[in-house]
């Protein structure tokens, strides 16, 4: 088990560094799928199994596919010009050793051992259906408005073209005899 | 199983932490932004997992929980926004934006 969390650490954190370095989208997002597999195994060698599943299922499998699928509708070339130059990593690569450095040092005082047995599915439920039952109905409030949020914010530049699309094809088929709806408009024909 | 110890876990949520910000931070394509979000996210997480398993107590999987639901519902926002940025600045890239037009 032990040897298992080491390696999986290892495979995550070189992942994760493919996934910020790589100028190709998909192939960063396919670096941060394996990266989402391995800290799934962390979270199964630090007893916790079912979070572990939920790793692979809602982020490696709904979220990263909902990337996958942004990036394809966004229709972004492999070779699109997105080269990062090497002095942008200077700045940002000086604040995040020492913030790094900070934190390796904070945690590392102290050695805590793990609790050594597994928290199971079972537990988990009773927790999130006891105490945090709030939580629960927070969270399903929270998608909800995320999903009207996403689909007003993305659909309505389609839905804008489209309307305005199907109402010149409505006008250009009944000629003269159709009233337009607005009569700002109906002005500026009649002065056209 | 009782050698992997708190800290261990805990020092690699913040390696994974400080790898996805210096990504936010040098990074300028909008969808690696919402990715390198998505790696701190996670990280957070790890580190509730790792606290939780400490005590052996659910609390940190719940947490975890919440975490991957706020996690969704901020990753579909994003996208949803990349793909108007998309259509109306014809690019990808966070500093085309740095101008507020309404």
């Amino acid at each position: 088990m032990t040897v298992l969390f080491y390696i999986a650490a290892v495979v995550a954190v070189l992942s994760t560094l493919m996934v910020v370095t790589r100028t190709n989208l998909v192939h960063a997002l396919i670096y941060l799928v394996v990266s989402l597999f391995a800290v799934a195994v962390v979270f199964y060698t630090l007893g916790a199994p079912f979070v572990a599943a939920l790793e692979v299922i809602v982020y490696a499998g709904a979220i990263m596919m909902l990337f996958l699928f942004a990036v394809m509708l966004l229709n972004v070339r492999a070779d699109s010009p997105v080269k990062v130059p090497g002095w942008a990593w200077v700045g940002p690569g000086i604040l995040v050793v020492v913030l790094l450095a900070e934190l390796v040092y904070g945690l590392t005082r102290v050695s805590q051992p793990l609790a050594g047995h597994e928290v199971g599915p079972g537990a988990v439920s009773d927790a999130l259906y006891g105490p945090y039952v709030l939580g629960v109905e927070l969270a399903s409030m929270l998608l909800l408005a995320a999903l009207i949020g996403a689909r007003h914010v993305a659909a309505r530049a389609r839905d804008e073209a489209e309307e305005r699309e199907a109402y010149e094809l409505r006008r250009g088929r009944a000629g003269d005899e159709l009233v337009p709806s607005e009569p700002g408009e109906a002005a500026e024909e009649g002065k056209a | 199983m009782a050698a992997v110890s708190l800290n261990h876990a805990l020092v690699l949520a913040a390696i994974l932490f400080a790898i996805g910000f210096a990504g936010l931070l040098a990074r300028r394509n909008l969808i690696v932004v919402l990715a390198c979000i998505e790696i701190m996210l996670n990280a957070a997480g790890l580190a509730f997992v790792a606290a939780g398993a400490r005590w052996g107590q659910a609390d940190g999987q719940v947490m975890f929980l919440f975490v991957l639901a706020m996690a969704a519902a901020e990753v579909a926002v994003g996208l949803a926004i990349a793909i108007r940025f998309r259509q109306s600045l014809q690019s990808l890239d966070v500093d085309d934006a740095d101008e507020m037009k309404g």
